[in-house]
C-alpha cells in the first residue's frame, strides 16, 4: 500500500517538476513549482526526515514560492520579449543529451550505493548524551557540527546585505518593498489578522520542542517571518528602515552570540565551538534563543527585498 | 516493490535531469534560477535517500546527513533569493531581463545617474 502510494508521488513531483521546467507562462510554472515543493515534503516524511520535511515546507515551499510568486508578477512586461528568444534546436538536443546522461549516471549511482549504507548513527547516539539533546539533529547541527550551522548563520546575514547593497542611492537604507495596501475588509487582511496570532504559537513551539522533538530554531523562524510577511503585504504592518540601528543590532545579535560562546570555548574547553562538561545544554539553549529571532527577522526582510522607500 | 530510498532517489536523479535541461533551454532569467532550484531539490532529495538508507538505532536515517540538508536549504534559499532580487534590479534599471547577446543595450540609464 504504501510503496502505491510512494510511487504515486513521486509521479506526481516528476509531473509537476516537468510543468515547472515547459509551461510558457512563467506565473503558471511558479505555481507549478509551489505545489511541487509542498509534495516535496512529503517526500521528505516518507525518508524519515521530519526535520527536513518542516524546513521544505517553510522555506522551500513557503518562503521560495512567495518569492518567486512576487518575481514573476514583476517581471510580467518582460515577458513578451522574452519569448520571443528560442533557444536553437542544436542546444536543445544538447541539452536533453547533458540532462539525460546526468540522469542516468545518478540512477546507476543511487541502484549501486554501498550496502550496508555507511552511517553516522551510531557515534551521534553514542556522543548524543554529552549534549543533553533528545533530538539528534540539533545535537549535530549545534555541537558536532557547529561550524557548519555558525558559517550558515553568517551567509543568511551575507545574502541579507547583498540585497540591501542593490538599492539605488536615492533611498539608501530606506525601507525594502512596496507600501503595500490591501482591502480593510477583504480576505487578504482578515487572514493577516487571524493567522499570524496562531502562526507565532506554531513557530514558537516548533523552536521550543527542537531540542528534543523534530523541530527547531530554522523552522521556527521562517514560521515567524512567514507571518511578519503576511501582516505586511495586507498593509497591516511595514518594513523598517533597513538603516535602523535597533534592526542592525538585531541582525547580528544571533551570529555575535554564537561567536562569543564558540570564542569562549578556547580556553574553556580546548577548542572554538568546543562546550565545557555539563554546560553543553545550557550554552546550545543560549546559541539557540539568541540565533533564532536574528534568523526570523534576516529570513524576513531577504524576502522583503531590496529598499524602495526612503527611510524618512 | 523498491523501497522508499531507491524509489525516491531515482525520482531524484530525474529531477536533475530535467532541472538541468530546463536551466539550460529556458532563455529568461527567472526560469533559469528555477530550474536551478529544481536541480537543487533533486541533489537535496538524492542525499536525503542516502541519509535515509544510513538509519540505524530506530532512527529512520542518519542524523548527520539530515542536519547538512537543513543547512543546504537555507543557504539554498538565500542564494535564489539573492539572485531573484539581482534579477528584479536589473529589470528595473534596464527594462529588459534578457540573457542573449546581440540586443542592443538601452540608450539612457533608466534611473538614478544623477545620484550616482
Amino acid at each position: 500500500m504504501i510503496e502505491t502510494l510512494n510511487a504515486g508521488l513521486a509521479l506526481l513531483i516528476l509531473a509537476l517538476a516537468v510543468w515547472t521546467i515547459v509551461a510558457r507562462d512563467t506565473f503558471a510554472a511558479v505555481v507549478g513549482f509551489v505545489a511541487y515543493g509542498m509534495l516535496l515534503t512529503l517526500v521528505w516524511v516518507q525518508l524519515h526526515g521530519v526535520d527536513v520535511a518542516l524546513i521544505e515546507g517553510a522555506i522551500g515551499g513557503g518562503l521560495t514560492g512567495a518569492m518567486l510568486v512576487r518575481a514573476a508578477a514583476r517581471l510580467r512586461r518582460t515577458e513578451a520579449a522574452a519569448r520571443a528568444e528560442h533557444p536553437a534546436v542544436l542546444t536543445r538536443m544538447a541539452a536533453v543529451l547533458v540532462a539525460g546522461s546526468a540522469s542516468a549516471a545518478l540512477a546507476v549511482a543511487v541502484l549501486t550505493l554501498p550496502d550496508p549504507a555507511p552511517t553516522l548513527a551510531p557515534e551521534t547516539a553514542t556522543n548524543l548524551a554529552a549534549t543533553g539533546m533528545g533530538n539528534p539533529l540539533t545535537g549535530v547541527l549545534l555541537a558536532f557540527r557547529a561550524m557548519d550551522t555558525l558559517l550558515e548563520a553568517i551567509v543568511v546575514l551575507f545574502a541579507l546585505i547583498g540585497v540591501w547593497s542593490l538599492a539605488p542611492d536615492r533611498v539608501w537604507g530606506g525601507r525594502p518593498g512596496p507600501r503595500h495596501h490591501a482591502d480593510p475588509d477583504g480576505i487578504l487582511a482578515y487572514l493577516a489578522r487571524v493567522l499570524p496570532p496562531i502562526g507565532l504559537v506554531v513557530g514558537v513551539y516548533i523552536f521550543w520542542i527542537g531540542a528534543d522533538l523534530p523541530g527547531g530554531k530554522f523552522q521556527g523562524a521562517s514560521i515567524i517571518a512567514a507571518m511578519w510577511l503576511l501582516a505586511v503585504m495586507a498593509g497591516l504592518s511595514d518594513a523598517p528602515p533597513v538603516s535602523r540601528t535597533w534592526l542592525r543590532l538585531a541582525l547580528i545579535g544571533g551570529p555575535v552570540v554564537f561567536i562569543a560562546i564558540g570564542t569562549a570555548g578556547i580556553s574553556a574547553a580546548g577548542a572554538f565551538l568546543a562546550y565545557p562538561d555539563g554546560l553543553a545544554k545550557p550554552l546550545i539553549k543560549a546559541i539557540e534563543w539568541a540565533l533564532m529571532p536574528s534568523l526570523a527577522l534576516t529570513l524576513a526582510l531577504l524576502l522583503a527585498g531590496v529598499p524602495e522607500r526612503p527611510a524618512r | 516493490m523498491t523501497d522508499a530510498a531507491t524509489l525516491f532517489g531515482l525520482c531524484a536523479a530525474v529531477l536533475v535531469g530535467l532541472g538541468l535541461y530546463g536551466f539550460i533551454v529556458n532563455p529568461q532569467p527567472l526560469r533559469k534560477i528555477i530550474a536551478f532550484n529544481v536541480i537543487g531539490n533533486g541533489v537535496f532529495v538524492l542525499f536525503g535517500a542516502v541519509a535515509h538508507r544510513g538509519g540505524a538505532l530506530g532512527w529512520g536515517g542518519d542524523p548527520v546527513p539530515q542536519a547538512l540538508l537543513i543547512t543546504g536549504l537555507v543557504v539554498a534559499f538565500c542564494a535564489s533569493a539573492l539572485a531573484v532580487t539581482l534579477l528584479l534590479r536589473l529589470a528595473e534599471e534596464a527594462e529588459s531581463v534578457t540573457l542573449a547577446p546581440d540586443v542592443p543595450a538601452p540608450a539612457e540609464p533608466a534611473t538614478d545617474a544623477r545620484d550616482a
